[in-house]
């Protein structure tokens, strides 16, 4: 028997995790052919996944995204399941059994660690960490931010860091009508901070930044963005790096490196009193973060960069270069974490798999798929996510043929399973209920939305409807 | 600020943008495609992903492409969305060395 092709008997799909991925993954298989049913299972009760929590409040039109996926959401055969974490509240092999098949799209929620000693000294955050909390994210929501030091090191030059970077460096007016978390304009309104050094472990031609965003750190009112002149010469391979077409993005952060510098020259002669700096910083690799109860300085290896272009390795030299702070910030990346019953890659933190299809000892784990950032790594951005779903969808829709071949319960299944636990799942009306509250408490303060920061007061929002969706028999 | 579709795509129509664009903002016709600019977000997914650099940020073009901004926010009105992949025009890969990529 085949299911779903001929409209009677539907597939199932679950769908773990609720960013981008997850909802481009489900709007394909809705587009389908087949007969589909997606079930989005969300850890929090809150969807949208980086979306929400790490696309900076300050890029409200980046953020609209979201009209999208909640067009998603509504779409017949689409199903919500909040506040329901997956390897806690219920295992894989359980959805495996409820489900004709299994997307992972669950993100990458952990920070790579540097290995240097003082990495967990006081005053020494990761990104993930400040994001999570200046974006109003449950889990980082009680972190204590001390910004009452003058000088900042932010360590790694991709997006993550800009963001970091603006938010620290933007005047409080410029944040107020964004949706930053209330708690997070509190304390950045008591910023002391004046200077801030965004350092890498290459060079400039090396940089991850989107032009983008690297535009935007030279755009901040009342705020310099420094390069030293010197650090602007480029070797031989990275001079090649920067003029090859394909490689455009590096050709436009040169440019802006370069008018940074111009702008460094100047700012020498003249007053900077009263503005905040910028300052970026290249081919040094974090040694040791340094301090007796806090961070007194960051001691960086200076680094050489050898290799053919678009190879080219950071070798640490002899030279080491201090800078002194009371804070630093470590951006060096993302990182997945393991799901119980999924083989996973240390090595690269993500789910092995082949277009998609997740790869156990060899061999494929039938009905098992991934996508997004736990797919493939922490990169790209939102649209990145769109392309790689469809490929895996692809996979999925070639696989239902064998994967379809007995009835399986899909999302009564799942709610039957939970209705015995200690879980208290939110569907998509009350996402709504959530959603529309925010966005009026946002309304009275001018801001697009202010985020509920606390699992319990989003669900205490909740009370008074149904404990349990409502299943038919 | 957004992102406009310029003379490369002409001739190529690789629409491998239209899969990397999460809000759906490429319109097309037979022979090329254009983005809305009302719908575009400015998130740049599309830029990498074309074979031949047809699209830029209109914050950082050379202004030789301005008549596109216009010509983009013109043709996205009155023709379709493009939601899929399709096939490159059969012209494509001679295009595309012409363009040099």
């Amino acid at each position: 028997m085949t299911l779903g092709a001929d409209h009677d008997e539907p597939v199932h799909v679950a769908v773990v995790g609720s960013g981008p991925s997850g909802f481009y993954a489900a709007e394909a298989l809705l587009r389908s052919e087949w007969n589909t049913r997606v079930t989005m299972i969300e850890r929090l009760p809150t969807p949208y996944g980086l979306v929400r929590s790490g696309v900076a409040p300050d890029h409200q039109t980046l953020k609209s995204v979201i009209l999208v996926y909640d067009r998603i959401a509504r779409s017949e055969g689409f199903h919500y399941v909040g506040n329901v974490a997956v390897g806690r509240d219920i295992s894989i092999s359980e959805l495996r059994a409820n489900f004709h098949a299994v997307i992972l799209a669950y993100g990458a929620q952990t920070d790579r660690r540097m290995g240097i000693p003082g990495e967990d000294i006081a005053g020494s955050y990761t990104a993930t960490e400040f994001v999570g909390w200046y974006n109003g994210h449950p889990d980082y929501r009680d972190l204590d931010f001390d910004l009452s030091s003058p000088v900042a090191v932010i360590i790694g030059q991709g997006n993550v860091a800009a963001d970091v970077c603006r938010i620290l460096a933007k005047p409080i007016d410029d944040l107020r009508h964004s949706d930053i978390a209330d708690h997070a304009l509190e304390i950045l309104a008591e910023s002391k901070i004046e200077e801030i050094h965004v350092v890498g472990r290459r060079g400039p031609a090396q940089a991850k930044f989107t032009a983008k965003e690297l535009r935007e750190l030279g755009e901040i009112p009342n705020c310099i963005a420094e390069v030293h002149p010197d650090d602007c010469a480029l070797n031989e391979a990275s001079a090649a790096e920067i003029a090859d077409r394909a490689n455009a993005g590096a050709l436009k952060n040169m440019k802006l490196f370069r008018e940074f510098a111009e702008h460094t020259k100047s700012s020498n002669t003249g007053s900077t009193k009263g503005l905040r700096r910028i300052r970026f910083h290249f081919r040094l690799s974090p040694k040791a973060i340094i301090g007796n109860e806090r961070v007194e300085r960051v001691a960086f290896f200076r680094n050489r960069l050898h290799g053919p272009a678009f190879a080219q390795i950071a070798h640490p030299t002899s030279g080491v270069e201090e800078i002194d702070c009371g804070l630093v910030f470590r951006s060096i990346g993302y990182r997945g974490a393991s799901l119980p019953g999924v083989p996973f890659d240390e090595a690269r933190g993500v789910i092995p798999n082949e277009a998609g299809r997740v790869i156990d000892r060899g061999a494929y784990a039938h009905g098992l798929f991934v996508t997004g950032w736990i797919k493939r790594g922490p990169q790209g951005i939102i649209g990145t996510n769109r392309a790689d779903s469809l490929e895996t969808v692809e996979s999925l829709i070639a696989d239902l043929p064998a994967l379809t071949r007995a009835r399986k319960p899909g999302f009564k299944g799942l709610i039957a399973l939970i209705e015995d636990r200690d879980v208290r799942p939110v569907d998509l009306a009350e996402w709504l209920v959530i959603d529309e509250t925010e966005t009026a408490r946002g309304r009275a303060k001018d801001k697009p939305r202010e985020k509920i920061t606390r699992v319990e007061e989003m669900l205490a929002l909740l009370s008074q409807r149904p404990q349990r969706p409502h299943v038919k028999q | 600020m957004p992102h406009i579709v310029t003379d490369n795509c002409q001739g190529c129509r690789f629409t491998d943008c239209v899969t990397h664009c999460p809000v759906e903002c490429f319109h097309g016709d037979d022979e090329r495609l254009y983005i809305d600019p009302e719908v575009c977000i400015d998130c740049s997914a599309c830029i990498p992903a074309c074979p031949v650099q047809a699209i830029h940020d209109v914050i950082d073009m050379p202004d030789e492409y301005l008549p596109w901004v216009e010509i983009n926010a013109e043709k996205a009105q009155i023709l379709p969305v493009v939601k899929t992949k399709q096939d490159p025009l059969p012209t494509s890969e001679a295009r595309r060395e012409e363009l040099g990529f």
